[in-house]
C-alpha cells in the first residue's frame, strides 16, 4: 500500500527549507562576495562545511542542540514552550543548515559574476542601495538565485542522515521520503521501496534537468 | 635490470598476496556477522573463547538487517548472529545457512528508561500518569525491540492513548539516542543498554517477559561454513559453555 504522506511532508520541508534559505543566503552571500578579509574567509569555511561532513555528524551535533536543555531546544521552549526535535520545525532547522551551502554558493558566485562596474554607474545615477541590489543586482544574478532555489529544494528531498537522526520517523509528521523508503528496506518490502525510489530519482532527474535548461535559456537570453 | 629479474619480482608481486591472504586464513580463524547490540557481550565470549582454543575469531558488526542483506551477497562470514529469528529462519529457508544449525542465544531483554527520573523508580503508573512530551520506541515493524515495545504497550491497554506521543527509532541504539540526549524524557530500550552504561538502577523498569513475545537473537551456521570445525566449536560454545552464558546474563539478556 503506498502512503503519500511522506510526499507531502518531503515536499513541504524542501520548500519551506528553500525559502527560508532565500532569505537567509542573500544577505550571507552578497556580504561574502563583497568582503575579503580573514573573517569573511572563516565564514565561507563554515558555511561550507555541509558538504564535507557526514550527515550523521550534522544530526548528531542537532539532536544534542535540539534537546530541552540545548542551545536551539532551550531558547525555543522559553519563546514557545514547545520541543524542537521529532517535530515538523526541527526538520527545518537541521535542513536549512544541512543545505545552507547549496543556497549560498551559487548567490555567491552570482554576485561576484554581477562585478562593481553596473553598481558604480548605477551610484552615479544616484541610485540608493536598495534600489541598485533590486534593480541592478537582482536581474543580473537571477540565474544564481534560480540555482540556489532549485539546488536547495532538491538536496532537502534527498536528505537522509540528518533527518533520520532527528526526526524520531513519526508516520505523518517526520517521517520523509527517504526515511519510509531506509524503512521499507529494512522490514523487506521491496515493492513500496521500489515505488518511492523510483518516484525519487525521476523527480531528481527532471529537477536536474530542468535546472539545465533553464540556465542555457537563460544564457543565450543574457549576452 | 634485465628482464628475468624483473619478471621474478613482478610474478612474486602477484603470487605474495594470495600467500599471505592463504596464511592469514588458516583453518582456526573463523568470520561472525554480529547484531549491534551484541557487539560489548560477544567481544567478551569470543576473547574467552580464543583463550581457551587458541583459534582467532574476527567480529564483523551490524544491523541484522544490513548483515542478512550483505549474508545474502555473498559476504564471507562463517557464522551469523542476528538480532532476530527472522533473518536466521529465511537464510536457513533459502539454503544460506546449513539446517539444523539456527538456535537462540540470548533473549532480550526490555527496560523502560527514564534518566531523570527524580521520585520513583518508572513503572507502569509512569506510563498511565503520561505526563511526558514524547515516549522513544525502536520502529516496531523493523527492530525486534520495538515490536516487543508495542506488545508491551497493547498488553498494558496503553497503546491507543500512547501512540500520539511515540517517536520512533531506526533500530534500538537510536532510541537509546534519543532518551540519552534529552530529547525523549523516557523510552523502551534494551536492558543490556541500559546496564553496560551504568544507569542507576531507579532509573529503569525491567520489563516482565510475560508481557511481550520473547525477543529471540538466533544464531545460524552459514553455508561455506558447513564442515569448519572451529565454526562449530565456537557456536557450541556460545549454547553450552557456563562460562559465556554467565557473560551472556550478565550482559542484561535472559537464556532460553
Amino acid at each position: 500500500m503506498i502512503d503519500l504522506a511522506p510526499l507531502w511532508i518531503t515536499l513541504r520541508l524542501a520548500g519551506t527549507t528553500a525559502l527560508i534559505l532565500l532569505v537567509l543566503a542573500t544577505p550571507l552571500a552578497w556580504w561574502l562576495a563583497r568582503s575579503r578579509n580573514r573573517f569573511s574567509t572563516f565564514i565561507e569555511a563554515v558555511v561550507a562545511l555541509p558538504l564535507v561532513l557526514p550527515p550523521t555528524v550534522l544530526g548528531y551535533y542537532l539532536l544534542v542542540a535540539l534537546a530541552p536543555q540545548g542551545v536551539l531546544g532551550s531558547g525555543w521552549h522559553w519563546l514557545t514552550g514547545g520541543r524542537l526535535a521529532f517535530t515538523f520545525m526541527g526538520l527545518v532547522i537541521g535542513s536549512v543548515v544541512y543545505s545552507l551551502p547549496f543556497a549560498v554558493q551559487p548567490l555567491q558566485t552570482a554576485f561576484e559574476g554581477v562585478g562593481s562596474g553596473p553598481l558604480q554607474a548605477a551610484a552615479t545615477l544616484r541610485a540608493g542601495p536598495l534600489d541598485r541590489f533590486i534593480h541592478v543586482v537582482l536581474p543580473l544574478a537571477r540565474r544564481g538565485f534560480l540555482s540556489a532555489l532549485v539546488l536547495s529544494f532538491a538536496h532537502t528531498v534527498g536528505e537522509f542522515g540528518v533527518v533520520l537522526m532527528i526526526g524520531g520517523n513519526i508516520p505523518g509528521v517526520t517521517q520523509v521520503l527517504s526515511v519510509a523508503i531506509y524503512d521499507h528496506v529494512e522490514a523487506l518490502d521491496y515493492h513500496t521501496a521500489n515505488v518511492y525510489s523510483i518516484g525519487l530519482l525521476a523527480f531528481a532527474f527532471a529537477v536536474m534537468w530542468l535546472l539545465y535548461t533553464l540556465n542555457r535559456r537563460h544564457a543565450r537570453w543574457q549576452p | 635490470m634485465n628482464h628475468a629479474r624483473l619478471r621474478t619480482i613482478l610474478i612474486s608481486l602477484i603470487v605474495l598476496p594470495g600467500l599471505f591472504s592463504w596464511v592469514s586464513a588458516r583453518a582456526g580463524d573463523i568470520d561472525v556477522a554480529v547484531a549491534a547490540n551484541f557487539t560489548s557481550t560477544i567481544q567478551t565470549v569470543a576473547k574467552r573463547f580464543e583463550t581457551e582454543t587458541g583459534n582467532r575469531v574476527s567480529l564483523s558488526f551490524g544491523s541484522t538487517g544490513k548483515l542478512y542483506a550483505q549474508i545474502v551477497h555473498g559476504a564471507p562470514y562463517d557464522i551469523f548472529l542476528a538480532a532476530d529469528k527472522r533473518r536466521p529462519r529465511l537464510l536457513e529457508a533459502n539454503g544460506e545457512a546449513v539446517a539444523g544449525s539456527r538456535f537462540t542465544y540470548a533473549r532480550g531483554r526490555l527496560a523502560l528508561w527514564q534518566p531523570g527520573a527524580k521520585t520513583a523508580k518508572p513503572g507502569r503508573a509512569t506510563l498511565e500518569q503520561a505526563d511526558f512530551a514524547h515516549l522513544a520506541i525502536a520502529n516496531p515493524k523493523t527492530a525486534p525491540y520495538g515490536l516487543a515495545a508495542q506488545q508491551t504497550l497493547q498488553h498494558l491497554g496503553l497503546w491507543k492513548q500512547l501512540e500520539p506521543r511515540l517517536v520512533y527509532g531506526e533500530n534500538i541504539a537510536q532510541t537509546y539516542q534519543f532518551v540519552a540526549s534529552g530529547n525523549a524524557p523516557l523510552g523502551f530500550v534494551a536492558l543490556s543498554q541500559v546496564m553496560t552504561t551504568h544507569s542507576p538502577k531507579t532509573s529503569y523498569w525491567v520489563i516482565p517477559e510475560n508481557l511481550h513475545a520473547p525477543i529471540e537473537q538466533q544464531a545460524v551456521l552459514l553455508k561455506r561454513a558447513n564442515h569448519n570445525a572451529t565454526a562449530a566449536a565456537f557456536l557450541n560454545y556460545l549454547k553450552t559453555s557456563t562460562e559465556a552464558r554467565r557473560i551472556i546474563e550478565a550482559a542484561g539478556y535472559s537464556l532460553p
